[in-house]
Formats: C-alpha cells, structure tokens, sequence
C-alpha cells in the first residue's frame, strides 16, 4: 500500500481541508494488445478548473521519455520530483497495473478528475488517454481509454 | 599486457558481442528499406501544406511526425476510433500500415536489453565496452605486428584463422569502435546520466481564446520545409486553451491555435544535439548508408570471435601447460623462456615440475615479459634460452636485451643462463651467449655459469639438473622427454637422380602432399600451408632425432620436394635415397621465416650449390610475377649433378628467373660459384647497389667463400655483407 498522504502534500504543496480523513482506493488499469513496447502511463489528478493538482503514480522509470506524456509533462513541466517514491516499471500490452492508495476524501466529490496520459514507443503519444471525475458513484464502473487503455476502474 | 587485456575479454563477453554484432547487423537494414519505401517528398513542400492536406484526409488528426528517413506519419481520431498511417505527403492520404515492424521490434529489444529489461540493458552495455576494449588493443596489436600504424594494411602472413582474424578486423575495427562507443554514450543517456534532456518552452500562460487559424496564416508552419520538420501535435479540439506544438530540428515552439502566432520557442541544446547526432551514428536513421556500412563491418564480428578463438587454442597448445604456475611477484625461482618453436617451454616445464616438487615457488614465463621489479622474492633468475637464426632473439624472448641494457641497476637475484642450440651451427646458442656476455657486463651476479643444451639432449638437461641442484642444496633429477611435433607418413610418387658418376649420389624426391584437415587448414597446422625454403623433419628409422632438410617447394606447388645426397654411413640420408615410387616415411614442417625472398620486387639473387639449390629452385619456381633472380649455381659436372637441369630453359622462357650462371668444379679449371660471383662482380655490386636480396644456400665453407667474394665485390660500393645482413638483404640457410 502507497501512501499517497505524504507524497501529494508534499510534492503538490497543497492543503485539502479534511486532509486527515482518508481511504484507500485501488486503480486498476488495463492495457489493450496494441502490439508495441510496454507504455509508459502517468496518472494524476486535476481541479475542476482543469490545473494540475498532483501525481498518483508513474509507470515507467527513464524521465527522458516523459515528455511524451505530454499533457503530464506541460502540467509539471517534466519535473520528476513529483514522481518521487511512486514510480514503477512501465505495463506490456494486454497487462494490468493495480495500485492501491491512501486518496484524501475531499479528492471525491468535488470536481477533481483523474486522467491517465499514456506513450508507446515508435506509436502515437496519447495524452488524455483517460480523464475521469472522481465521484463516489462512479467508483467500480470501468472506463475505456481512447487508445491503449482497454478498461480503467477505481474502487473503493 | 596489451595481449592479456585483448584475449580475455574477448574470451569472456564472446557470445554477448556475437549477438549484438548479429542483432546490429540486421538492425542495420530497416532504416534503408525504410528510407526506400518512405514516399518522396517533393521540393519546397511547408508544414503547412503538409498539414492541410492531411487534415483535408483525416478531419481528426492529432499528430504529425517524421521519421529521419524521411517517412511521414499521421496519427488522428475517427469518431472515437484511433487511426494512424504512413502518408503520402503530395496527397495527405495514408498509404501504409503506421503500427511498429514486429521483426524490428523483436530485433531491437534483443539487441539493446536481450528481453531483460534494465539489467539486460546493463549487460548489453558491458557487451558494448568489451567491443570497445578489444578493437583498441586488437588495433594496437595489429599495429605492432604489423610495426606501426602507417603499415596498417601490411600483408598477412601465417595460418588461414590469423590472417582471417586480422584481414577482418582491421576493417571492421572502425565500425567497431564506432558503434560501441556511440552505444556507451546511448546507454549513458537512457539512464539519465547526460543531461541531453528535452528542454520544452514554458507553456505560454496567454492565448487568443480563439480557434481556426488556417495554416497558411501561420507564419512558421509557412516558412519551415517539410524535411525539418520532426513532429507537429494539434490542439484539442475542445479547448480553446490549448495550443500547436511544433519540433523541428531546431528546437521546439508553441503555435496560438487562433493568431497563428509563435507563443514560445525553445532552441535544442548542445547536449540534445551531441545525442540526436550519435543516435544517428549509431542506429543509420537519418543515414542509411553508414548504418548498411557499420552493419557489414558487425558481420564481421562472429568471424573474427571464432578465429580468434581458434588462435588463442592453438597457441595454448604450443605451450605445455604449467600446472601450479606462481605470480611473479611470490615467486622464489624466475624461471624464464626465450623459444621459437616451443620446444624450449617444455624443458622450462619440466623443470618447474621438478622445482615445485623439492618445495621452491617458482615463476615460468616468457623473456619477453622481463619485469624485474615485479620479482620482489626473487632470489634465483634462470633463462632457458634458445636461439633464432644467427644469434637473433627468439619470438618469446623479443625485447629482452632492450629491457635488460635499459636497467640502471641488474636485479640483486643471481642469474643462471641455460642456451638451447645446435652444436653444428657457427653460432651455437649464439643468442644465450649475448644475453650472458650483457648480464656479466652489467654486474649481474652469477648462480651459475653458462651451459648449452645441444639438439634437445635430455642426457645434457639432467647433467645441468644436477649442477643446479647442487647450487641450490636439493636434490634435482630432470628427467625430460622431448615432444616432436605430430608428423604425418608421407607418399614418395617419384624420384630423380644424379651424380653417381661424381661420387655424389643425390635424388631429388618428390612426395605427394598428405590429406590437409580443416581444423590444420584453419590453424596452419601439419602441412596445410608452406614455403619453399621451410623445413621438414624426417624422422628416420631407428632412431629418434629428426634431421631437417629445406623444401623445394611450397604447398601451392601441390607437392613436397627436397633434394637429398647419400652421405657415407649417413642413416636418415641413406634411407631417404632408397626410397621408391610408393614408400613412405614420416615427417613434419618446421616454419624457417627468416629465410624467404619476401614479396617485394627488388631484384633476387641466389647463391647455392650442391643440395643447397633445393630451396632455390622452389623460389624460382613460385616467382609467378615475373620478379628479376640471378642464379649463380656451384656444382661438381653439368653432365651429372646439375640439378633440376631440364627445368632451368623452361623457367627462364615463363621468366621465373633472369639469369643463370653456374661454376663447375670438376675439371681442368675448378671453378666454385664464387668464382662466379667475382665474374661477374660489376652487375651484382650494381644489382645490390640498387636493392637486391642475397640468399645463400648451401654447405658452410661455400657460404663462407661466397662471403669473402662478396666483401670483395661490394668495397667498391662502401657496403659490406654485415650492412646488409643488418637490413635484412642478405639471409644464409646453412648446413
């Protein structure tokens, strides 16, 4: 279990009121058979004025290819201290990442949409490849990606 | 030194740098078929007629991009559903599938990781450093065989697997050297240790809020060319905030999706442009042809990794293995070899079985390895010490007095010099002799005095065992056996003789070539490949000792030949000339480099007689291209013992030799052949004067008053047979 607490308060710089009260949420994230590399993926949330709120997990280690995350990389302008601690190996075609995550309470409800920027080499960068508004009714109906993400959920 | 860190890599990271040299190889191709397919751009296409024409054929375009080969490629959105494709840029319209090679893609991740991921990419990169460190010291291998870089391209002498090992590599090296270091340099910057990062623009805080701009009003879309561009991404088309992105080989900008205007450009570092450039080096895209160039030389690699291989087995085998071997630097003994052939490490082996066994630590190596500052618990230093040619440094022994006249101080450890030769020769170890009178200048302390070993006598070894172990207060018993190489039966298919009527008898035996396997072919072994003017050992029966006779022949000829004399009561000689079409003997080659007329054109002029134009004739009848020869040739009666009489008219009409001239020595007026030479003093004063080669074959006292003649005739010149026997002009073979 990540504990995202520490890392969104830290790497964000941003206070949530009842940041104390947390729970925690699993994403589920899966690939389609796109027939490429493993896709580098960066989930991260945004405010309802659509600014960049924090990092909820990078998948793929080398920052030099971050770029191509591209809505991620204009948010924090590349910058892989908001990364710190929660990066892992990128997913292969067809494969799942599951997280699980201490996510504030106030995160729901309140406007904040999760978005999912995905990038394959040698195939088309997808930025936006998911964004969708984290809702307590929402949680467990899976979401289709426009590209490489076959089905996206998070449950609480 | 240099050897060691050449062979050990090279041992050790085989098989990874066969697979990155395959792997690469086949990589090499893709950007050329790629660059061959790519449709053809047309000069003074825009970015944004580019642009246009694709968003006229796919409403829903996202992304542009060009690959180094000129490929151009779309990636866009069709009512949800994504869609990418190879675009031909003079209509928009897609004309190939745009999802990745499977083939080069499996290629790719085998080359660069072997499918593991970072540690696969470690231990490629280790592959990659390896290459790096055996083309550097194989080059300055190459160079000091060769002796010096300028003679780089030197022919190539030895077995088929050396002169494959070093014809490939000294071309392929820089493909080598190229690639692996620009491998170094990617893997370096995969793992973020360059800073050769992107550097986008700050994302412009202000836009127009406004959309729909035709391409044509912008104003860097218009001005960039097609072949600049790397990538163009469009705005959402859903928000107005959003903006063109636009790379190019310059640099990276953002374009207002309503004015058209540059919001923000960043310009490509210099470490963004070192990396883009070796990149480029490395994989071909963006230059094809170098990337088809350096995979060519990468196939070379498993040639040169078997070859080398082969070379490193076979001169293993040349040795005898030492088993309990100490470093140097422990060592009480330094037990150190100077040999040609190898015969001489298989004393030095036995004696340092029988040294271990009375208890001493004891060091083997070669002379040329003298490093006397290593030898801290040195308290004795022994050479074994045989002799190349006249009194030359034998091939393990090559810079010794060089490092030994170099001393300021001789090392404090007493010496004991141990010659190996042939007692029928001038110069009776005539090498060990120079190494002692050196070390007695220099003040080197004596162990013992010098002694010879004649011909291998193991009866000689155990009487100096025993004068050793009497210095050393043991008891030593060296009991040796000397290893002859393999030999092989050899077929005699026909014989010829002459001068019986001289009281010579002699025969000039020819023997069919025996059958040549592919391991002897590739490593030059047995009789795959040989010069006229090499040796062969017959091993006569009854006896042990071999006795060497000078081939007429080389293994081109197809044949092997030798003149032979029946000596009085002589075993090996009186077996050899009673033998008929259909008999066989035993026999194997010795290599005698140091005489052979070399490649170059300068005029030969051959000295032999009797036996001793065995040799010569084989010159002469493998000079194919014509090279000028004079043969002054001695014999006893034209009408007996003029060997190879009925070939000489033919040779000269196909111009494998010049002239020649022969001395009779039976008669009313004797005549020797340097009688001949001073005859004919003023032409071979000038041929030499202008570059010829002296070689001399024959009996010792022949050599001697061919000499002597030679002093004569070159006075005038102000040169001497000692001038050119320095330069390597003038070569005896002599028995």
């Amino acid at each position: 279990m990540k504990s995202l607490f520490a890392t969104l308060a830290l790497t964000t710089a941003l206070t949530f009121p009842g940041l104390a009260t947390a729970r925690p949420v699993t994403l589920t994230t899966t690939l389609n058979n796109y027939g490429g590399d493993g896709a580098y993926l960066a989930l991260y949330v945004t405010d309802a004025s659509g600014a960049y709120v924090g990092s909820l997990w990078m998948a793929g280690g080398k920052s030099k290819y971050y770029e191509h995350l591209s809505d991620w990389y204009r948010a924090t302008g590349g910058d892989t201290a908001q990364v710190n601690g929660i990066t892992g190996a990128s997913v292969g075609a067809g494969r799942t990442l599951e997280i699980t995550l201490d996510l504030a309470d106030a995160l729901f409800d309140a406007g904040y949409t999760l978005h999912i920027d995905a990038a394959v080499e040698d195939m088309r960068d997808s930025p936006n490849e998911v964004a969708v508004p984290l809702t307590t009714d929402g949680a467990g109906t899976p979401v289709r990606g426009r590209r490489y993400v076959a089905s996206f959920a998070y449950d609480m | 030194m240099i050897r060691a860190l050449h062979r050990w890599p090279g041992l050790l990271a085989l098989a990874l740098v066969t697979i990155l040299s395959m792997s690469g190889a086949a990589l090499s191709v893709f950007p050329a078929a790629e660059r061959l397919a790519a449709p053809q751009v047309e000069a003074g296409l825009t970015v944004a007629t580019l642009a246009d024409r694709i968003q006229a054929a796919y409403p829903g375009v996202e992304q542009i991009r060009r690959s180094p080969s000129g490929r151009i490629t779309a990636y866009w959105f069709d009512q949800g559903t994504p869609g990418a494709a190879v675009i031909n840029p003079a209509t928009g319209e897609g004309v190939a599938l745009a999802d990745p090679n499977q083939t080069l893609r499996w290629l790719t991740n085998l080359h660069r990781s072997l499918f593991l991921g970072d540690g696969g990419r470690i231990a490629m990169a280790t592959g990659a450093l390896a290459m790096l460190v055996l083309s550097l010291s194989g080059a300055a291998l190459i160079a000091r065989r060769a002796g010096g870089w300028r003679r780089w391209f030197a022919p190539l002498r030895g077995p088929l697997a050396a002169r494959l090992h070093v014809g490939i590599a000294r071309i392929a090296v820089i493909g080598l050297v190229l690639s692996s270091t620009t491998a170094l340099w990617m893997t370096a910057s995969t793992f973020d240790l360059l800073p050769d990062g992107g550097a986008a623009p700050a994302f412009p805080a202000e836009v127009s809020g406004q959309t729909g701009v035709a391409f044509d009003q912008m104003a860097l879309l218009t001005d960039t060319p097609v072949a600049e561009l790397r990538e163009l991404s469009f705005p959402y088309s859903s928000d107005a905030a959003d903006v063109f992105t636009l790379k190019t080989n310059g640099g990276t900008g953002y374009l207002d999706q309503g004015s058209g205007a540059l919001l923000a450009w960043a310009d490509l570092s210099g470490w963004e442009r070192v990396s883009e450039t070796i990149y480029m080096l490395h994989t071909g895209q963006g230059a094809a042809m170098l990337g088809l160039v350096l995979g060519l030389m990468a196939l070379g690699v498993p040639v040169i990794g078997a070859t080398g291989v082969l070379i490193w087995l076979v001169g293993r085998r040349g040795r005898p293995r030492i088993r309990g071997n100490q470093p140097a630097s422990r060592a009480e003994t330094i037990l150190l070899v100077g040999s040609e052939g190898g015969s001489t490490w298989g004393f030095a082996a036995t004696l340092h079985a029988a040294l271990s066994q009375a208890g001493q630590s004891v060091h083997v190596g070669p002379m040329s390895g003298f490093a006397p500052k290593r030898y801290a618990r040195a308290q004795r230093i022994i050479l074994l010490a045989a002799t190349y040619g006249d009194r030359a440094a034998p091939a393990s022994a090559k810079g010794f007095l060089d490092r030994l006249n170099a001393l300021e101080h001789t090392p404090d450890a007493p010496l004991a010099v141990l010659g190996f030769g042939d007692r029928s020769f001038p110069a009776y170890c005539g090498y060990a002799r120079t190494v002692a009178e050196v070390a007695a200048a220099k003040g080197w302390p004596e162990l013992m005095p010098l002694d010879m070993i004649d011909r291998q006598s193991p009866q000689d070894f155990a009487r100096w065992g025993r004068v050793l172990g009497d210095a050393l207060g043991i008891e030593l018993d060296l009991s040796h056996e000397p290893v002859l190489p393999k030999s092989q039966t050899l077929t005699l298919v026909s014989r010829r003789d002459y001068g019986a009527e001289v009281q010579a008898p002699t025969a000039i035996l020819r023997f069919a070539l025996p059958r040549v396997s592919l391991w002897q072919r590739l490593t030059g072994g047995g009789f795959a490949r040989f010069l006229a003017g090499d040796l062969i050992g017959i091993l006569p029966e009854g006896s042990a000792v071999p006795r060497l006779y000078s081939l007429a022949s080389g293994s081109r000829d197809g044949f092997i030949e030798i003149v032979v004399k029946k000596h009085v009561g002589g075993l090996c000689s009186g077996q050899l000339t009673a033998l008929e079409p259909g008999d066989t003997v035993t026999g194997f080659l010795r290599r005698n480099p140091g005489f052979r007329p070399g490649r170059s054109r300068a005029p030969l002029i051959l000295i032999g007689a009797g036996t001793g134009i065995g040799p010569l004739a084989g010159f002469i009848r493998s000079n194919r291209s014509g090279r000028p020869v004079h043969l002054f040739f001695g014999m006893r009666d034209p009408d007996s013992d003029f060997f190879y009489g009925e070939e000489f008219p033919v040779w000269k009409e196909e111009g494998r030799v010049t002239r020649l001239v022969t001395a009779v020595s039976r008669g009313a007026r004797p005549h020797y052949v340097q009688d001949a030479l001073r005859g004919e003093a003023t032409q071979v004063a000038e041929l030499i004067r202008n570059g010829a080669r002296v070689m001399v074959c024959g009996g010792r006292d022949m050599a001697a008053g061919v000499a002597d003649a030679l002093v004569e005739i070159l006075a005038p010149a102000g040169l001497t047979p000692a001038v050119l026997k320095a330069e390597g002009r003038y070569v005896e073979d002599v028995y």
